[in-house]
């Protein structure tokens, strides 16, 4: 026990910070061309959620609720153990439940999955958003909208590989959860790997909690799970939330967690490709048209274009006389 | 508990069985997260559906509900069979060797003595055969073949794995594997530990259940064990607390008994309760009963409590019938013979069964007073709610009167949870509104009476008139002074035994526990088990210094547990005969020649020898039983009883209905519905995103959890056409309710005698009043039964029909 | 005869020194710059998000979140206005053989030989295709649009369904954006166009240069007001 990973329920998980994570931390910005490099390097965090721990209390969905005050509203029952339905701009975190038969030992297991914004190291989310400084990641990894600089387009939703932020129709920006940045920033854990009964959220420096996971993973191997490991998935530079699955070989299992996510191809074109070709062609067809003007004669109307023209009427029939 | 939440992490074997505790004990459960992590430990569950707890477990196996006891004799006959036994402990510290008397049998499901006409037995068979010494005959070898142990062995021989699947539905390989996997814990270096709920307690034979665990955790040498135990998961945060202080109706403070009519006077009273030991050395702890009694009199009546009026005994009530329990309580008001009822931090209307009743019962009433933070459905019986609540409100005459109380979390005091740790906690806010404390209501109460029979008289003032009431203001005794009078106090100078010319404890000053409480009126103790809580050395349970000396999960200086800060009870059978523990790596206590030393406070007298005085002290024999002799109603072994409503009949004894000795009131039998009308087995429990009936007024909490529904697997929707999601009705002979239908994998049919068995499960958190949608819960359908021995509520196992329905209709404006 | 479906309501000669061609009535031309005003402002706004250099033109919409939600309705407008025109001049606009026969000696038209080309009805291929590319690219963009207006729509479509949308909706805007260059640049690069647009009106000399053969139409069919 003595070598297990500094966890959420002993604070402060990494060192506090002096003040609360601001501009001079962020390693990337939304919209942003030419960022300066943070000034402080601060430690890389990580919340690590061990699915095979988690016994689906929803207990961190309710500190959740409770530390950002929100209201996910009293929805209704249709027939299963996620409630609310899913994630809304009021619930950051759901627990996802799945009811899966081991075809290899035809026994239940039920896959309880917190659900929520994994804090990709490379945020698909910020790569779409077009609003300068809506989204932020920090020097620790943490992935964080900045609400006054949201403009709602919702561009976010479609940048993000696993279908996490959502759009309020109150105040028209999106919503997800922040990592508790404001909690990391003075040297706290999450909300919710501090309610976490059972520790299956723990929250620290991303290396803790790989070496923790390790451990985790060996026990879950030494109880047949063979395909144990850890979800941090290398398609989006890896996670600073991150997984241990007691079947890593085939995350979908776990409520459609990809298996190999990576921001799409369709929005990498959108924002890559589309944008300079774009850019390019807009700007060689007004530059064309410019320079047209200036070089070519403009094409005008002479004199005897006129003349043909009263000549014509001259001869045609009058009007309404051969309709 | 025997022992506590902090020493499961010690534990190698989790058996969660008759309980959900990932779900109701969330907290608590990071102990086997720990377990499980840290030690390797496994985890099975034995449930009707595949739990929330099951989701993290090793091994799983499904059981119809109500049937424990026949796989729990399994297992025994399992170990037994295999020779999966901690035989040491076995012989040294249970009375497996003590014979039985020749009168004592078995048969047809029903112990010998039974008398069908007063449904119960007469137990005097049930006893062991005492020797000329006064003493009981015990057969060390365990070979006469009327021993405790060759008795059980016969008893349990019919649950053979295939009778197990034939009661319980548990496939036979699932029930091997988890017989197999338990067994393992008889090895002195292993142990197991139990961790059960309501799914044991809330059947007719529930206190059976237990015991059934209880005798497999003595076989396999687990209990005093560190990560062993019989540790009961207590449900409210303080409902350890409510039956340590005796808030039951048979009970006085620290398990002492209400007297009963059969003892008029004192004398007769501790005629029977000073037991004198049935071994030779033995400590038989309860020999001390008098010194308890005589301080909680003097605690209750002060100085007018004295030797000549027997400290005043005859204020005490004497009881007619075994206990005023709430089920009898409801069928006296039921009959008209109630006028007036106080429920406090109590919604019965939602918690207890046959709403229909409770709802008839209350409009009986002439008042009813509430004490309550929350707008409960109890304190609204009234109040027509539609399909809801569908009562003539204009024919209810009950004068109803809402005192609005604080919630626990705005008062100062103590909390004992379930390792029996008395935790102080101090005041999270100021009393919302009109709110007051209850002790601020109770005290008014009080004294209001007083004053009124002061004024006026009345038929027996006198335990009124001279309670003691030395309170700084009588207005609203504080917790402090209320813990301090729980600890006990020398009224008198207390001397010495050892050395009779040294004052142990001066006047007026606190007892340091109960060993100094003395029953010659110069002490005075709330509640003796307490005692020790809030001595000189100021109030233990604020204590909060949480160093673990090598990791023991032991934690003495956290606050304070009961009996003298002990935490794990038993804890002298941790160690062998000589005194050395079973494993040293689970080492408690040890004998070191001169006393008894180690990580916890030992329970023996830290000088008694060990090969002399036995682990049990609070048992005449000074070990723990498998044979109980005549304390249980209903039998010294436990033997399979169906539920009162079951889907097969006992194949023990198709005629016999329930548990034989079960107290069943007359309106109630007629109620029972059979399987034929209802074919489906209704289970109902709780789920962890609500509190009962309290967290349905929260929006988080309604969030996260919004409406009533039930549980009922693929096959049995398929053949109803139920839909995920859609509205089913769900009835019983005694009432209806509407729910949504979650359609599961989790819970499954089982195959019992032949014949398939579906169970419906039903969540109890909804009602008609809160922020949550509106509902129903189970007990409208759950039956007017309890256990033989305690009378919990049959709330687990009961029949049912389901079928799909449109949703029900709201109250009209 | 075909080509007379070039003329429309409100085409007429105004015989005088010089003479005049009614091109658009009132109406039309309101429509017309309805439809251009909504797209300048389109074309601004999508531009704003579509490129952090040009975030800054959200200050010509009061900033980020009025741009964002003022240029879907926008584009409803747009939308609207544009098949209100375009059910106008649809016919006008069918691609005829000639077309072709002109588009193939297009270098002469560029240089302004344009006698040597064949004579024209009411437009060239070159607004046809204006008219045509406009007229998809606009279909386009309020298909796309609509799938990935979240303020309303977030629900009614699936995430990689919004994402190839959203695709789409900016390789249409860029389209569109460089048709518009040309149409713009078009109609000042031919002098006297213009009024068309401003006025209603071209001179009948414009009308004989660039469409002789509505023109022709206009006289053939007795499309002159009376002299005055
Ligand atoms: N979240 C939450 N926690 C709570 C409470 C709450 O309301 N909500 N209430 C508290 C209170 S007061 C109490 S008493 C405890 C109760 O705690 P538990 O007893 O753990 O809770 P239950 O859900 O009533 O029942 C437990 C399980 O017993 C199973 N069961 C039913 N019948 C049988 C049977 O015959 N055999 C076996 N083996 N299992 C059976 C049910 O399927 C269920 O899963 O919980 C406490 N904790
Ligand atoms: N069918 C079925 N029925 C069951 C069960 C089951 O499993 N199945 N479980 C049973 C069990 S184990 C239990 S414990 C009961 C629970 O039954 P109850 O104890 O009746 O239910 P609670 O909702 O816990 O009611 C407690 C009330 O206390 C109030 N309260 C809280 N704090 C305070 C305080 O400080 N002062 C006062 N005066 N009031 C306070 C709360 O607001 C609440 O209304 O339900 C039982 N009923
Ligand atoms: C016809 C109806 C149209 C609709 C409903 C529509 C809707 C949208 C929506 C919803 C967005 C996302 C931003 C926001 O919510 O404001 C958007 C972006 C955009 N729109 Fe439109 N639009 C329409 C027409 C146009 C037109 C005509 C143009 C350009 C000529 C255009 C150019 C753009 C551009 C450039 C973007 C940004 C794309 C990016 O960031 O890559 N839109 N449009
Ligand atoms: C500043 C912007 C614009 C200017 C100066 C402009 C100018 C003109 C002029 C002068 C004409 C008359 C040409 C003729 O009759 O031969 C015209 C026609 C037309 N314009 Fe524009 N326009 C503008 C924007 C737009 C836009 C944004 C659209 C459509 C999206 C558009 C669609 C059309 C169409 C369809 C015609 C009729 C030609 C045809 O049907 O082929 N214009 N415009
Ligand atoms: S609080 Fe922990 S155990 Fe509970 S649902 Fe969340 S992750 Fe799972
Ligand atoms: S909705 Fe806000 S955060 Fe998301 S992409 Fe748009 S501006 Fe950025
Ligand atoms: S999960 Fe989605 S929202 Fe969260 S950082 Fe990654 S891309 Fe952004
Ligand atoms: S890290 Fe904070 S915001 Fe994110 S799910 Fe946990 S509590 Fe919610
Ligand atoms: S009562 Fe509170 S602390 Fe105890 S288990 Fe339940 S949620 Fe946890
Ligand atoms: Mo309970």
């Amino acid at each position: 026990m003595s070598n297990s990973p500094i966890t959420a329920v002993s604070n402060p998980p990494v060192q506090p910070v002096s003040a609360d994570l601001g501009p001079r931390d962020l390693k990337r910005r939304s919209a942003t061309l030419d960022l300066p490099p943070p000034e402080r390097q601060l430690t890389e965090v990580a919340k690590l959620i061990d699915v095979s721990k988690c016994i689906g209390c929803k207990a961190c969905q309710s500190a959740c609720v409770e530390w950002n005050d929100t209201d996910p509203g009293v929805g209704e029952n249709v027939g299963v153990y996620e409630n609310p339905g899913d994630l809304n701009p009021n619930m950051f975190t759901l627990m996802r439940f799945s009811e899966w038969v081991n075809p290899e030992t035809d026994d239940l297991e039920w896959l309880i999955r917190k659900d929520g914004c994994m804090h990709c190291e490379d945020p698909g989310c910020l790569k779409a958003c077009p609003s300068p400084g809506a989204i932020v990641q920090y020097s620790n990894g943490i992935v964080d909208f900045i609400h006054e600089n949201c403009i709602g387009c919702g561009y976010c939703i479609k940048g993000c590989p696993f279908n996490i932020p959502r759009l309020s129709k109150a105040d028209h920006t999106v919503y997800k959860c922040t990592l508790c940045s404001d909690r990391v920033a003075v040297g706290q854990g999450p909300a919710c790997a501090k309610a976490c009964p059972t520790q299956a959220i723990v929250f620290g420096s991303k290396e803790d909690m790989k070496a923790h996971a390790e451990e985790r993973i060996e026990d879950l191997k030494s109880r047949g799970y063979e395909n144990a490991g850890l979800y941090d998935p290398a398609g989006v530079g890896g996670t600073h939330v991150m997984y241990v699955l007691h079947h890593a070989d085939k995350p979908h299992i776990y409520s459609d967690l990809p298996d190999r996510p990576e921001i799409s191809p369709v929005v990498e074109t959108w924002k890559g490709a589309v944008k300079y070709v774009g850019l390019a062609a807009m700007g060689i067809m007004a530059a064309g048209a410019a320079l047209h003007g200036l070089i070519a004669k403009p094409s005008t109307v002479k004199r005897e274009d006129e003349e043909h023209a009263e000549a014509l009427v001259e001869e045609a029939p009058k009007n309404g006389e051969g309709v | 508990m025997t022992n506590a939440w902090t020493d499961i992490k010690n534990t190698d074997l989790v058996v969660v069985m008759g309980g959900n505790a990932a779900e109701a004990h969330p907290c608590g459960f990071k102990w086997v997260t720990e377990a499980k992590a840290h030690r390797g430990a496994k985890l099975i569950v034995v449930d009707p559906r595949y739990t929330r707890t099951a989701s993290v477990s090793d091994l799983y196996a499904p059981i119809r509900p109500g049937t424990d006891i026949a796989f729990l004799s399994g297992v025994i006959n399992y170990c037994m069979a295999n020779g999966k036994v901690q035989w040491e402990y076995l012989r040294n510290f249970t009375n497996a060797s003590f014979i039985v008397k020749d009168g004592f049998a078995y048969q047809d499901g029903l112990f010998s003595g039974y008398n069908e006409e007063k449904r119960d037995y007469d137990r005097t068979s049930w006893d062991y055969v005492i020797g000329e010494d006064g003493f009981a005959v015990t057969d060390p070898s365990l070979q006469h073949p009327r021993c405790v142990w060759n008795l059980l062995k016969e008893h349990v021989s019919v649950y053979t794995p295939e009778m197990v699947e034939r009661i319980c539905g548990t496939p036979k390989e699932k029930f091997l594997k988890v017989a197999e996997l338990i067994s393992t814990c008889s090895a002195p270096g292993k142990v197991m530990t139990s961790m059960y709920a309501l799914g044991w307690t809330q059947h007719s034979s529930g206190s059976q259940n237990i015991r059934a665990m209880a005798m497999l955790q003595l076989i396999l040498g687990n209990i005093g064990m560190r990560g062993g135990g019989m540790n009961a998961l207590r449900g409210h945060s303080n409902i350890q607390g409510l039956t340590d202080l005796g808030l039951m109706s048979h009970l006085l403070t620290g398990y002492l008994n209400m007297p009963t009519e059969k003892e008029p006077d004192f004398a007769k009273y501790m005629e029977t309760r000073q037991f004198k030991p049935l071994r030779p050395g033995q400590t038989s702890y309860w020999q001390n009963y008098r010194k308890f009694m005589v301080s909680f009199q003097k605690a209750m009546w002060g100085d007018s409590a004295t030797a000549e009026n027997d400290w005043n005994y005859h204020y005490l009530p004497k009881l007619d019938v075994p206990s005023y329990d709430v089920l009898r309580m409801f069928e006296l008001m039921y009959d008209g013979k109630v006028n007036g009822y106080i429920c406090q931090g109590f919604n019965p209307l939602l918690a207890f069964p046959n709403r229909a009743k409770l709802t008839a019962a209350l409009s009986k009433l002439k008042f009813l007073i509430t004490m309550d933070p929350l707008e409960t459905e109890t304190a609204r019986f009234w109040e027509n709610h539609g399909e809801y609540n569908d009562v003539d409100t204009a024919s209810i005459e009950t004068e109803v009167i809402q005192l609005p109380t604080t919630c626990f979390a705005e008062e100062e005091g103590s909390l004992t949870n379930s390792g029996r740790w008395l935790q102080w906690h101090w005041a999270g806010g100021t009393p919302p509104g009109e709110a007051q404390h209850d002790t601020w209501i109770m005290a008014q109460i009080f004294l209001r009476m007083r004053e009124l029979y002061r004024k006026e008289g009345g038929a027996f003032p006198d335990p009124l008139m001279n309670l003691s009431w030395d309170y700084a203001d009588p207005n609203e005794p504080t917790a402090e002074e209320l813990a301090r009078e729980i600890n006990g106090r020398a009224l008198t100078d207390v001397m010495d035994p050892a050395d009779p010319t040294k004052v142990l404890v001066p006047a007026g000053k606190q007892v340091l526990n109960f060993s100094q409480l003395k029953d010659d009126g110069s002490t005075m103790c709330g509640c003796w088990i307490y005692s020790g809580c809030f001595n000189e050395q100021g109030n233990n349970m604020a204590r909060r210094d949480n160093h673990d000396p090598d990791e023991t999960g032991a934690y003495l200086g956290w606050t304070f547990a009961w009996p003298v800060n002990r935490r794990t009870l038993y804890n002298r059978a941790s160690a062998d005969l000589s005194g050395k523990p079973w494993d040293p790596t689970r080492k408690i206590i040890e004998w070191n020649g001169e006393k008894w030393t180690g990580y916890d406070v030992p329970d023996i007298s830290p000088t008694a020898k060990p090969e002399e005085v036995g682990p049990f002290i609070m048992n005449q024999e000074g070990v723990s039983r498998l044979f109980t002799r005549g304390m249980m109603r209903d039998g010294p072994f436990p033997a399979h009883m169906e539920p009162f409503e079951a889907p097969i009949p006992n194949v023990m004894n198709p005629k016999m209905v329930g548990n034989p000795v079960s107290r069943v009131f007359v309106t109630d039998a007629e109620e029972f519905g059979t399987s034929a009308e209802f074919p489906y087995v209704g289970t109902s429990y709780r789920l962890t995103e609500h509190f009962h009936y309290w967290t349905k007024h929260n929006r988080v909490n309604a969030a996260l959890q919004p409406e009533f529904f039930v549980e009922i697997s693929e096959e049995l929707a398929k053949e109803k056409g139920i839909e995920k999601g859609g509205w089913v009705r769900v009835w019983s002979k005694r009432g209806s309710v509407k729910a949504k239908a979650v359609v599961t994998k989790r819970i499954r049919p089982l195959v019992c005698d032949g014949k398939t068995v579906h169970v419906v499960g039903i969540p109890l958190h909804w009602g008609f009043t809160g922020a949550a949608k509106k509902g129903f819960g189970p007990n409208s359908l759950t039956p007017f039964v309890g256990d033989a021995n305690i009378e919990t509520p049959e709330s687990k196992a009961f029949l049912v029909n389901i079928e799909p329905s449109s949703g029900p209709e709201e109250a009209s404006a | 005869m075909a080509s007379s479906s070039d003329i429309q309501r409100g085409d007429a000669i105004h015989p005088g020194d010089p003479v005049i061609v009614s091109r658009y009535t009132t109406p039309k031309r309101i429509n017309h710059w309805i439809t251009a005003t909504s797209l300048i402002l389109l074309a601004l706004s999508g531009l704003a998000l579509f490129h952090p250099s040009l975030f800054f033109l959200t200050g010509l919409f009061g900033g980020g979140q009025n741009t964002r939600w003022i240029h879907p309705w926008i584009g409803v407008v747009l939308f609207v206005s544009f098949y209100i025109f375009f059910f106008q001049l649809w016919r006008a606009n069918i691609p005829r053989k000639v077309d072709f026969v002109w588009a193939a000696h297009a270098k002469d038209f560029l240089a302004g030989n344009e006698d040597k080309l064949p004579e024209l009805g009411k437009y060239n291929l070159g607004q046809k295709v204006v008219f045509w590319a406009m007229a998809a690219l606009i279909v386009v963009s309020i298909v796309t649009g609509v799938i990935m207006w979240d303020q309303y729509f977030a629900t009614a479509t699936a995430i990689p369904t919004k994402r190839i949308a959203i695709l789409i909706h900016s390789i249409a805007a860029v389209l569109m954006i460089c048709v518009f260059i040309v149409h713009v640049y078009a109609a000042i690069w031919a002098r006297g166009t213009l009024r068309a647009m401003t006025r209603g009106t071209v001179t009948g000399g414009w009308a004989w240069k660039h469409h002789r053969k509505w023109l022709r139409d206009l006289a053939g069919h007795g499309r002159i007001d009376p002299a005055e």
